[in-house]
C-alpha cells in the first residue's frame, strides 16, 4: 500500500455540513417546523436558549433551537456567537420584579399572603402520565385570555419590614460584567449571580441537590417564586429620566434561608437569589440555592463543600465553556499521542533492563539539584 | 465579510486585547487576563489564538494555519478559511512566506525570523493545574516565583521512572522568572522557543489569558543537573522525505503491526521532497 498523506480535510468539512443540513431537515415530505411553532409549543426550550444563551429575543432563539435540531446547548451557542457581535448602548436599571405582571406567584412559607397563591400554568401537580390524545393533532380550543395580575408583594419584603431579612445591597456599585471583563477574585455578588444565570441548568440543579444531601447545606425555604413579565427601562443621559424599551418574561426564586446572626448581627433570614430568563423554574430554583451556598465565607460559614466554593462553581457552570473543552478532545492530538508513544516505549525498555529500585529513591546528588538553576 | 468588521472582532475589542498583549510581551511568560470575547466557533477550538491573530492581522500580512504541523487538518482549513472570509487576507501553506502563523500543538522545523508572528492556541495556560487546581493559588505562587511543587513532581518523575515523564506541554520558565506552559506541543518542539527571533504569542480563549515570549528571549525546559532535558522523537527517518531530524507523525499502516512515520510538518516535508530527498517509502515505490 502507498501512503498518501491525508488530504482533502476542506472538502470533507463542506460535504459533512451539506449532510448536516439534510439531516436537519429531514423528511420533506413533512412539513418544516416555523419559528412561530417553536417560540409557541417549544417555549420552554426557547426560554432555556435564552437564558444560557443570555439574550432575550424569543424570535432569535426559536431560529436557534430550530438550527441546532432541538440541541439546546448548542443553540445557546449560536445566540451567544451572535450576541457578542451586538453593539451595547446602554445598560437597563434593575428590573423591578415587585412591579411584575404575575402570572404564577408561590410562596412556601406563608399559608395565605396579599395577592395570594397562583398557580398559573404549572406541571406542579400533574400526574406524569403520558397523554396518548396529544400524540393526534387536537385541534385545540383558542386559548382563553389570562389576565396577568398586578403588582403583589415580595415575601422577603414582607419579612424585612419586621426586620427579620437581612437588607438588599445599597446597588451604589456598577455591576460587573463578565463577557467583558475576566472572572476575578474574589468575584462580587453581582458577578457571581451573572455567571449563574448564565450558568447550565443541569449543573446548577445538581449543584443545589448536592447542598440538600449535606455537601454544605443551607437550610432552604421556597420563600417564593414568581414568574410574569417586567419592565426593562433604561435612562439615557441625555434624556435624564427612564424610559421603558419593552417587557421581558423571568422567573424569580427567593429562598429564605436561616442564619443564627454573629457579633454584630442579630439573627435573622438571609436569601438565596435566583432570576432567569422565560419560565424557568427548575433553574431560578437551583441558582438560589447555589448562590446561597457561595455566601457561606461571607456569612462566616465553614466552606467544605462544592457548591460553596466560588471559583470551582463559577469555573464550571458555563456549558458553553464546558462543551467546548470537552469536545475538543475529538480534535486531532496526534502529536502529543506520537510523543507519549515513544514516552512510553522508552519507559517499559528502561523498564525490563533495570526496574526501578524498590524504595524509588534517588542519591543525595538527585536532591542537591532540585534547587533551581 | 458583510455586516462584519475586517478579522470578525471590533476595533474597540481588538484595541483591548493589543493591550494585554503589550503587557504580556512586557512581562514575558506572565498570564495576563483579558475579556476574551464568545466566538463563532467553540472554546477549546482554538479562540484564544483566533482572537490573538485577529487582533494583530492587517491587510498586507500573510497567514498559515497549522494543526498538528500540518495545514490540511480539519480545524486548520476551518480557521484559516475563518480568516479568509472575515478578512480577506492572503493565506499560505509555505512558513517562509507566512507574516502571521497560527498553530495548535507544533512550532514549524523552519527556523523562524524576527519579522514573523507565531501565535499559539492554547487549552490551559496554567502550568500549575495538574498540581494545583486553584487559580487563586496558582496567581500568588507566580507573584512569588514560588515553584517547588513544580520540581518536585519532576523529581518525584525521576525517583519513580528513572526520568522525567512528561513527553509534551513540557513546562519551561521564561526569562529566568515566569514558569509557563508551552501549550501542548511535544517537548521536542521545546528547544525552538529559546531565543527564538519571533515574536511568539499565546492565547488562552476559554480560560481568558493571554502571554507572550519577546524575541531572543532566554526559554528553558525544566530539567536537573544529573537529568537533564531531552526531547523526545520517534528514533526514525522520515518515511517520505528521509528526514532524521524532523518530528514525526506515526500512521498504522496495517493491522500486523506495520508502522509509518512521516513528517508532522507537512510544509517541510513536501519542500524537501520538492528538493530532491526521499524517503524509505518514495525508494520502495520508485522501485515498484
Amino acid at each position: 500500500m502507498a501512503y498518501v498523506a491525508v488530504k482533502g480535510g476542506e472538502q470533507a468539512i463542506d460535504h459533512a455540513h451539506a449532510w448536516l443540513a439534510e439531516e436537519r431537515r429531514g423528511d420533506t415530505a413533512i412539513p418544516e417546523l416555523s419559528l412561530a411553532q417553536i417560540d409557541g409549543q417549544l417555549g420552554r426550550s426557547v426560554d432555556r436558549a435564552m437564558g444560557e444563551g443570555s439574550l432575550y429575543d424569543r424570535e432569535l432563539a426559536a431560529l436557534a433551537v430550530k438550527q441546532a435540531q432541538g440541541d439546546l446547548i448548542e443553540a445557546a451557542f449560536l445566540l451567544r456567537a451572535y450576541r457578542t457581535t451586538l453593539p451595547r448602548f446602554a445598560h437597563s436599571s434593575p428590573v423591578d420584579t415587585s412591579d411584575m405582571r404575575i402570572r404564577r406567584r408561590i410562596s412556601a412559607v406563608f399559608k395565605d399572603l396579599p395577592g395570594g397563591q397562583v398557580l398559573g400554568p404549572t406541571y406542579d401537580y400533574t400526574h406524569r402520565l403520558l397523554d396518548l390524545e396529544l400524540a393526534h393533532d387536537s385541534g385545540g380550543a383558542t386559548p382563553k385570555c389570562h389576565d396577568p395580575m398586578t403588582a403583589m408583594p415580595r415575601v422577603p419584603d414582607i419579612l424585612r419590614r419586621e426586620g427579620l431579612m437581612e437588607p438588599d445591597g445599597d446597588g451604589a456599585t456598577e455591576p460587573g460584567d463578565l463577557t467583558r471583563q475576566p472572572l476575578a477574585f474574589p468575584a462580587s455578588r453581582d458577578v457571581r449571580l451573572q455567571a449563574l444565570a448564565r450558568g447550565d441548568e443541569g449543573f446548577l440543579l445538581a449543584l443545589g441537590y448536592s447542598t440538600q444531601r449535606g455537601y454544605g447545606g443551607t437550610h432552604p425555604f421556597a420563600g417564593e417564586i414568581r414568574m410574569g413579565e417586567v419592565a426593562v427601562e433604561i435612562e439615557p443621559p441625555e434624556l435624564g429620566f427612564a424610559i421603558d424599551i419593552g417587557d421581558i418574561l423571568v422567573t424569580e426564586c427567593q429562598m429564605v434561608n436561616q442564619f443564627k446572626g454573629s457579633k454584630t448581627v442579630p439573627p435573622q433570614f438571609t436569601r438565596g437569589y435566583g432570576l432567569v430568563f422565560g419560565f424557568s423554574e427548575r433553574k431560578a430554583m437551583a441558582m438560589a440555592l447555589v448562590d446561597r451556598a457561595m455566601r457561606a465565607e461571607e456569612l462566616g460559614e465553614e466552606v467544605t463543600a462544592p457548591a460553596q466554593t466560588v471559583e470551582f462553581v463559577l469555573y464550571h457552570a458555563d456549558n458553553i465553556e464546558a462543551t467546548g473543552f470537552v469536545e475538543h478532545l475529538k480534535l486531532p492530538h496526534y502529536v502529543d499521542f506520537q510523543s507519549e508513544l515513544e514516552n512510553v516505549r522508552r519507559m517499559r525498555r528502561e523498564h525490563e533492563t533495570s526496574p526501578p529500585p524498590a524504595g524509588g529513591g534517588l542519591g543525595e546528588g538527585a536532591v542537591r539539584t532540585l534547587v533551581n538553576r | 465579510m458583510k455586516g462584519y468588521n475586517f478579522a470578525y472582532l471590533d476595533e474597540q475589542t481588538k484595541r483591548m486585547i493589543r493591550r494585554a498583549l503589550l503587557k504580556a510581551v512586557a512581562i514575558p511568560g506572565h498570564q495576563v487576563p483579558f475579556g476574551s470575547r464568545e466566538m463563532p466557533l467553540p472554546y477549546g477550538w482554538g479562540t484564544g489564538g483566533i482572537q490573538v491573530t485577529a487582533s494583530v492581522l492587517g491587510r498586507s500580512d500573510v497567514l498559515k494555519v497549522i494543526d498538528q504541523g500540518a495545514d490540511d487538518t480539519t480545524n486548520a482549513v476551518s480557521i484559516r478559511r475563518f480568516f479568509a472570509r472575515t478578512a480577506g487576507v492572503r493565506t499560505t501553506t509555505h512558513t517562509s512566506e507566512a507574516t502571521v502563523i497560527q498553530t495548535r500543538h507544533r512550532i514549524p522545523e523552519t527556523t523562524l525570523r524576527d519579522d514573523q508572528i507565531i501565535v499559539y492556541q492554547v487549552p490551559q495556560p496554567e502550568p500549575l493545574f495538574r498540581l494545583e487546581p486553584s487559580r487563586i493559588e496558582t496567581r500568588r505562587m507566580h507573584a512569588l516565583a514560588d515553584y517547588g511543587l513544580m520540581h518536585v513532581k519532576l523529581y518525584e518523575d525521576v525517583a519513580r521512572f528513572g526520568q522525567i515523564s512528561i513527553s509534551y506541554d513540557y513546562p519551561v520558565l521564561v526569562n529566568q522568572r515566569y514558569l509557563m506552559s508551552p501549550s501542548p506541543i511535544p517537548a521536542f518542539d521545546n528547544p525552538k522557543m529559546h531565543l527564538m527571533p519571533a515574536l511568539q504569542l499565546f492565547g488562552a480563549g476559554r480560560e481568558k489569558r493571554i502571554y507572550a515570549i519577546p524575541p531572543w528571549t532566554e526559554v528553558r525546559s525544566l530539567d536537573f543537573e544529573d537529568h537533564p532535558f531531552r526531547p523526545i522523537r520517534a528514533p526514525h527517518p522520515c518515511g517520505l522525505c528521509g528526514a532524521t531530524d524532523s518530528y514525526l507523525d506515526e500512521v498504522v499502516i496495517d493491522d500486523k503491526g506495520g508502522r509509518l512515520f512521516v513528517c508532522s510538518d507537512t510544509d517541510h516535508c513536501a519542500e524537501r521532497r520538492a528538493a530532491g530527498h526521499v524517503g524509505s517509502e518514495g525508494l520502495r515505490e520508485a522501485a515498484e
